[in-house]
């Protein structure tokens, strides 16, 4: 008893070895076909369309939810204080330092990153990469790796967007509905906010989560088993594991960051 | 493989879009756009406690703000802070016997430097000196000064 359950540790130990280090080659072969992919940039434009211009409306509108929301909730608690003015200034720390990469990072693994281990997944289910291999065309570099540059492309144009357009909805419900002052709204936004220690981290952060939500998601599609149920695990596989990193390395990267 | 117009705009829309965004938080968000290397002369107060002061904190006379706090540093010699400010050189005329004092905005809010005019007719230069400063107020020392008066300690007035 004692024997078989420790035989188990050891298998399951070295399944999540051998599959990292599937995932470390799998990595490098999909960096390297970006020499494939810049000759060839329709292939990338594509995937550009299906990964970030189809995530733009979802993030957009969270964005503007998640401001309004902020500049509500906490104009409750600053007005016990009377320091409704710094309203802004909370707002946009906490939309450009936090929620802004890690919500749309969220977003866009449920969006995008669980599409592309579906699509991955039933191409390799229905041989469609192993009829490349059989053309003499590589499927990482030809399918994988142009996904990945552009989900790597567009999750800190996403995060951007989604960190603008929820200062603008603070901006509507601060100013508009609760009649907090306008110019206090933004002065005391622009004299808070650094430019390297609040916008520049936060488009680090977001730029860290685009690589490791594409990774993740396109790896699990790639080692899925190829079957209908393997596709269907593999998919909750990723939005279970993206949404996990993205919140560990969130944390990892908040303490190097915000620490001094 | 054929080419989809459409698809080739809307992906130049996204693309724009969200550099425009980034553009947005850099100007509009952050302090970038306030920061523009803008030409400004530099004057220096000695205080005996700047207590609490920050570089970038605003310089106010009467109100407005017409500079910041560009360096804090002690003087190893008479050991008392020596604070840099950074002038928009706009405000020119300001008279060079101004006191400076450190005053905290609010009860809790952050600390600037309030200017008040003297009555000189020279103004203030690069590199000037104001003479005549007032600390910032430590909560700490109030608070001590006013148990010390209620016991009617002997080495406090």
């Amino acid at each position: 008893m004692i024997i078989h359950s420790l035989t188990q540790l050891g298998i399951i130990t070295r399944y999540r070895f051998a599959k990292l280090g599937r995932a470390s080659f799998f990595l490098i072969e999909t960096l390297t076909g970006l020499l494939e992919v810049l000759p060839r940039p329709y292939l990338l434009i594509k995937q550009l369309y299906s990964v970030g211009v189809l995530s733009f409306l979802i993030i957009t509108i969270s964005g503007l939810f998640v401001g309004m929301v902020l500049a509500l909730q906490g104009y409750y608690t600053l007005s016990d204080f009377g320091a409704e003015e710094v309203l802004g200034q909370m707002v946009a720390t906490g939309l450009v330092r936090e929620l802004g990469p890690v919500v749309s990072a969220l977003l866009f693994a449920g969006r995008a990153g669980s599409a592309l281990t579906a699509e991955i997944g039933l191409m390799k289910a229905t041989e469609q990469l192993s009829g490349m291999e059989m053309m003499a065309v590589d499927p990482i570099r030809r399918i994988i790796s142009p996904r990945f540059w552009a989900g790597f492309i567009s999750m800190p144009l996403l995060a951007a967007l989604f960190s603008s357009i929820g200062v603008l909805g603070g901006d509507m419900v601060g100013v508009g509905l609760l009649g907090v002052d306008k110019g206090s709204y933004w002065s005391q936004m622009q004299t808070n906010l650094d430019i390297y220690n609040d916008i520049l981290n936060g488009v680090i952060k977001s730029i860290v989560f685009g690589f490791a939500i594409s990774w993740i998601a396109l790896f699990e599609g790639y080692d899925c088993e190829p079957t209908s149920e393997g596709v269907s695990r593999a998919t909750t596989r990723t939005v279970v594991t993206t949404s996990l990193t993205i919140l560990g390395l969130d944390f990892i990267l908040t303490a190097l960051m915000f620490g001094d | 493989m054929q080419h989809n117009y459409t698809q080739d705009t809307l992906v130049g829309l996204f693309v724009a879009s969200g550099i425009a965004a980034l553009f947005f938080m850099a100007m509009q968000i952050s302090n970038l756009g306030s920061l523009q290397a803008k030409e400004t002369y530099t004057i220096i107060a000695e205080f005996e406690n700047s207590g609490g002061l920050k570089v970038k904190a605003p310089v106010v006379v009467g109100g407005v703000k017409i500079g910041r706090v560009s360096a804090i540093n002690l003087d190893q010699k008479n050991f008392r802070s020596v604070v840099k400010m950074a002038i928009d050189p706009e405000y020119n005329q300001l008279p060079d016997d101004s006191s400076a004092s450190i005053f905290t905005s609010g009860l809790l809010g952050e600390k600037y430097v309030n200017l008040a005019p003297g009555g000189s007719d020279t103004t203030l230069k690069n590199g000037s000196k104001l003479e005549i400063t007032q600390s910032a107020v430590v909560l700490e020392e109030l608070i001590g000064q006013f148990l010390f008066k209620d016991k009617g300690a002997p080495d406090k007035k």
